[in-house]
């Protein structure tokens, strides 16, 4: 149960931390194209016998830099590279997957998230790669909100906003990859968005939203892994609904607060 | 000292479509305050996007102080403010917070601002009148108060060429005679070379020095006063 939570912990501030930017740029839904991606990393795992994670982590790399490289060609427009992605990956997870014969309990886990099963040596590649990501998140903050703020702006000045743009999709193929376990392929984008459009309720400031954005991220975590642990319910379920709860409760909050 | 912005026998088509631009010819020297109008649809946004590098010449040269505008290495010190519809984000985006983006270029891309980048930020909002409301979300604000904080951010940076794309786009007319004071305020005091480009002349017509409309290439390119009356509404152009 500690290491759950200590991966769940990581996984909880990480996630809202780069949904806060794709929710910027309007592109909630990526985390939910790298998942199906990532459904057939998983796949490719099983059917080569390496572990899953790595494989998932590679093919969501590869989707997500594959989107933003034809939304940035202007070869199709944001949402259509997004689907294009999204039904390839989830029609090439289901032939890998019935290749290797693997559609069991194993994959379930993947798909909606068993913490409790998670080995020592998972949790050790959640906190290293995820702190990783929340330090590249902490070092280029200011790049990458000037670039979400006014994009043509930043082009314009000169900085390499494609280069921006491929840090926060691979951030996002690293989010994916390392939350599988902890609240499953089909859930991760509601763990990315739903803190980041909560926290835009109450927050006053940009650095204020993505703060909150975490602290719900992290109670999400918390309190849907205990719930999920004492009520014997599925994890990713859990933290999602409390993070949905978290929207209800701050929409209030925000409303009462302005009137 | 090579001119801040230069056109050479500049074309401009869309790949499979009609040529926006044709021969236009254009030289913006330092710290000239030119006004670039034209009506919907004439070329004006697309000469722009040229000048500033965005988009490549179909023929001729745009050239950014003296070298290619793709390529140019003085980048940096372009302070741009796009038309207001292009920005914004669903986060409540403070003065301050976005006044600080346009110190990006200027003060590298890692890390905190330091304390000296700080202040240029602090002075940009100086400038433009809004240290009370620094620390509100812009959205919060006014039209024209949220056009002046696009201002500081493009000041922030500390340009040499200060370029706006229909920068009156949702103001009214009062926060628009502001705006034209405003900017003849900072070319005057700073020496800063000024580009605005507008689908009307409006309340700048009184303080640039020259003049230029646009459609499809230049018609027009002098002094306010020797502007043909007809022509000082743009959507009048015919040629």
């Amino acid at each position: 149960m500690r290491l759950a939570f200590a991966a769940g912990a990581v996984v909880g501030l990480l996630a809202p931390a780069v949904g806060f930017f794709l929710v910027q740029r309007q592109m909630s839904l990526i985390g939910d194209g790298i998942g199906h991606v990532a459904f057939a990393g998983v796949a490719a795992g099983y059917l080569l016998d390496v572990s899953p994670v790595a494989t998932a982590l590679v093919a969501s790399l590869a989707g997500a830099v594959t989107i933003e490289w034809l939304r940035a060609r202007r070869i199709t427009a944001g949402d259509q590279a997004l689907a294009l992605v999204f039904y390839t990956g989830i029609a090439g997870g289901v032939v890998l997957v019935s290749l290797a014969g693997a559609l069991d309990v194993n994959l379930l886990a993947f798909l909606f998230g068993s913490i409790l099963t998670v080995t020592r040596m998972d949790v050790v590649v959640i906190v290293v790669l995820g702190l990783a990501g929340l330090a590249t998140i902490g070092l280029l903050y200011r790049a990458l909100s000037a670039t979400v703020l006014d994009e043509e702006g930043a082009r314009v000045a000169g900085i390499p906003v494609a280069f921006l743009n491929v840090v926060v999709a691979a951030l996002a193929a690293l989010t994916v990859a390392l939350s599988m376990r902890v609240v499953g392929i089909l859930l991760i984008a509601a763990l990315m968005v739903l803190p980041v459009i909560a926290a835009t309720r109450v927050a006053w400031s940009m650095a204020s939203t993505i703060v909150i954005a975490m602290a719900i991220g992290l109670v999400s975590v918390f309190a849907g892994l205990t719930a999920a642990y004492y009520g014997d319910l599925p994890p990713g379920g859990m933290i999602v609904l409390v993070a949905a709860a978290a929207f209800a409760l701050l929409t209030v909050a925000g409303t009462l607060r302005r009137t | 000292m090579p001119l801040a912005v230069e056109l050479r026998a500049l074309s401009f088509a869309y790949p499979h479509g009609q040529t926006v631009l044709r021969d236009v010819d254009l030289a913006i020297a330092h710290g000239e305050f030119v006004a670039v109008a034209g009506p919907n649809g004439g070329g004006k946004t697309t000469l722009l996007r040229v000048a500033l590098g965005l988009e490549r010449p179909t023929q001729g040269e745009a050239l950014l102080f003296g070298e290619p505008a793709h390529a140019s290495s003085h980048r940096a010190t372009i302070g741009y403010l796009a038309q207001r519809a292009r920005l914004g984000v669903d986060a409540p985006a403070t003065v301050r917070e976005v006044v600080s983006a346009g110190r990006l270029a200027a003060s590298g891309l890692l890390g905190p601002l330091r304390r000296r980048d700080r202040a240029i930020v602090a002075e940009a909002i100086g400038r433009v009148g809004l240290e009370a409301v620094a620390d509100a979300p812009l959205r919060t604000l006014s039209g024209g108060m949220q056009q002046r904080a696009f201002i500081a951010k493009a000041l922030a940076g500390e340009p040499s060429l200060l370029v706006l794309d229909e920068p009156t786009t949702g103001v009214d007319v009062e926060a628009q005679d502001a705006l034209a004071a405003l900017l003849d305020r900072l070319h005057r005091e700073l020496g800063v070379t000024v580009l605005y480009v507008s689908h009307e002349f409006g309340a700048v017509e009184r303080f640039v020095q020259r003049l230029v409309l646009v459609r499809s290439s230049i018609v027009f390119d002098g002094p306010p006063a020797q502007l043909p009356g007809v022509w000082h509404d743009p959507s009048h152009v015919h040629v």
